[in-house]
């Protein structure tokens, strides 16, 4: 099994650490810190403005990372990668930029029990203020979308379907070149994918997937906190309305009016993010020399094991589908031990895993629990945070007593 | 920190008392007449305790609570209920700011034997991240005073 726990400065810093939160954010690698601190040291500058050499070399090194970013995620076309704060920026940018001009009163949104607060509930509120319906589609009971009740939702009337690549909640995979067929098929809506989850561990290819516009972040998949981008089909992009307003966005400046830039600047507006852009293109550098094909197979590896472990311990439940359909996460709960006291309890003996509803309200509600603890695995992690992980587990039944588990 | 450290932190944090006022929780319910009903919630956890009293002229007659949570957050509002029901609103606002004194590390007040059981909660103030757990119950209580002097 490959060991990466030495790229990671975090991680060598604290041997005792057991990192198992990395669907919430994922930690950094050498590398990237290294581009990061290597763009200020040696390339600082307003990229776009200076017409001095500096400058134009921050613009170089901007434009890289754009097409090295392209390239990782599979977009034939650089210039239709929007460099955003991350995924929660460009699901609402979508929201709003084409949204606000496309959707009205009658019309259908259609988005998944399984979404991440961030592609929930912008378009719940585009909804509210268009007076469109909003179709929250159900799902399986191993948490999965139910596509039966997914085909029963579509119609002409149907202009947007927001999905997740991979639940944060669950881990589980959804089949989105399959739904955005199924899409095709039953009416002209956009398919919006909230990619934060299926870029750190999934090979996208956004040119073969089908969708027209796909959101990650940078943070998760080893790249840096604040960065993040948007995938766009060019035609749509191209007729939507800017985000925001400011400098670099525009062409042409009159009292009364004013023109927009072209791709990708358009929607760029301010002083761009370049030393983070030159850190989340180290970070696809690294995943690529890793593979993310043996990304996967590392951290499934892991989460089968500790599905395995965690199951022959009387009173866990474990929420999702089985291993083999999930990414790294694994989410659970033990006997009435709250996921809060057994995040506590783990954090004891360094291991850190998320308590919480994870931004998820909508599916813990159709899980009937509160709140689930959740382990997520990735690159850096081994057989010995399994182990911390299920030792953990039946510290806290042993603390809260076996009786009512 | 050294592990064997946290682990006595766990220890002293996770006391046979706190786990039996959670498993068995004390004055839990909803209050028939209340004059004052005030439901908290904590949407990081969707832990949610509502308080439930009556008063008898300055008096806290009866003090209920209802809602879900963890173990801190549970114990804690069962804890309270048992302690301030027949205490006047003064004494009460007194424990209250003590209680409060005490989860945020004050030693002192973790010594106050005006907080009776309430110390075990005591081991709180080593886990920030579970402070807001033990004081959901008493921000309840504190809006559900407030509104007797409005």
């Amino acid at each position: 099994m490959i060991t990466r726990r030495n790229d990671f400065p975090l991680l060598v810093r604290n041997p005792e650490l057991h990192y198992l939160d990395s669907a919430a954010t994922s930690q950094k690698p050498r590398v990237v810190l290294d581009a990061i601190r290597d763009f200020y040291e040696t390339a600082n500058a307003n990229p776009h403005r200076g017409a001095y050499a500096l400058s134009v070399e921050a613009t170089d090194r901007y434009d890289h990372a754009r097409r090295r970013l392209a390239r990782f995620v599979g977009a034939g076309d650089p210039d239709c990668l929007i460099f955003t704060r991350g995924t929660t920026e460009a699901l609402n940018l979508v929201a709003t930029a084409w949204g606000r001009r496309n959707v009205s009163r009658g019309d259908e949104i259609v988005v998944t029990a399984l979404e991440h607060h961030a592609n929930f509930v912008p378009w719940q509120q585009l909804a509210l203020e268009t007076g469109a319906v909003f179709r929250v589609c159900e799902l399986t009971s191993d948490g999965r979308i139910d596509l039966d009740c997914f085909r029963s939702m579509l119609s002409n009337r149907t202009r947007v379907v927001a999905l997740n690549h991979v639940s944060n909640a669950l881990g589980t995979i959804n089949p989105v070149a399959e739904i955005a067929r199924i899409v095709r098929e039953r009416s002209n809506a956009i398919v919006v994918c909230d990619g934060a989850q299926g870029v750190p561990h999934l090979r996208v290819g956004f040119d073969d997937l089908g969708v027209d516009f796909y959101a990650f972040s940078g943070h998760k998949m080893c790249g840096p906190m604040g960065i993040g981008g948007l995938i766009g089909r060019r035609e749509l992009l191209e007729t939507m309305p800017p985000y925001q307003m400011g400098g670099d966005m525009v062409e042409f400046v009159h009292d009364d009016r004013t023109t927009w830039n072209a791709l990708p600047h358009k929607f760029e507006a301010g002083t761009p993010n370049a030393a983070d852009a030159a850190g989340i293109a180290a970070a696809a550098d690294y995943l690529d020399e890793i593979g993310l094909d043996e990304v996967l197979r590392h951290e499934r590896g892991l989460v089968s094991e500790a599905d395995r472990r965690l199951r022959e311990i009387d009173g866990v439940t474990i929420y999702g589908p089985p291993p083999a359909e999930r990414s790294g996460v694994i989410s659970f709960t033990l006997g009435d031990v709250h996921p809060h006291d057994l995040a506590t309890i783990l954090d004891g003996d360094g291991v850190c895993i998320r308590a919480g509803n994870h931004c998820t309200q909508p599916l813990m509600r159709r899980l009937d629990v509160s709140a689930t603890a959740r382990a997520s695995f990735y690159v850096y992690n081994d057989e010995g945070d399994v182990d911390a992980l299920v030792e953990g587990v039946l510290k806290a039944k042993e603390i809260f007593g076996h009786a009512a588990v | 920190m050294q592990p064997s450290e946290r682990t006595a932190q766990i220890g002293a944090l996770y006391q046979e008392m706190i786990l039996d006022h959670y498993r068995r929780p004390r004055n839990k319910g909803e209050l028939a007449g209340a004059d004052a009903s005030v439901l908290m919630k904590n949407p990081l956890c969707g832990d949610e305790i509502a308080v439930h009293l009556r008063y008898d002229g300055d008096e806290i007659a009866e003090l209920r609570f209802s809602g879900r949570g963890c173990s801190i957050s549970q114990a804690s509002a069962s804890m309270m209920t048992q302690l301030l029901a027949g205490k006047t609103v003064g004494q009460v606002d007194e424990i209250r700011s003590r209680f409060r004194e005490m989860v945020m590390g004050d030693k002192a007040a973790a010594e106050d034997a005006t907080l009776g059981s309430l110390r075990a909660l005591g081991g709180v103030a080593r886990f920030p991240a579970r402070v807001k757990c033990a004081l959901l119950a008493w921000n309840a209580l504190e809006t559900a005073l407030a509104k007797r002097d409005e």
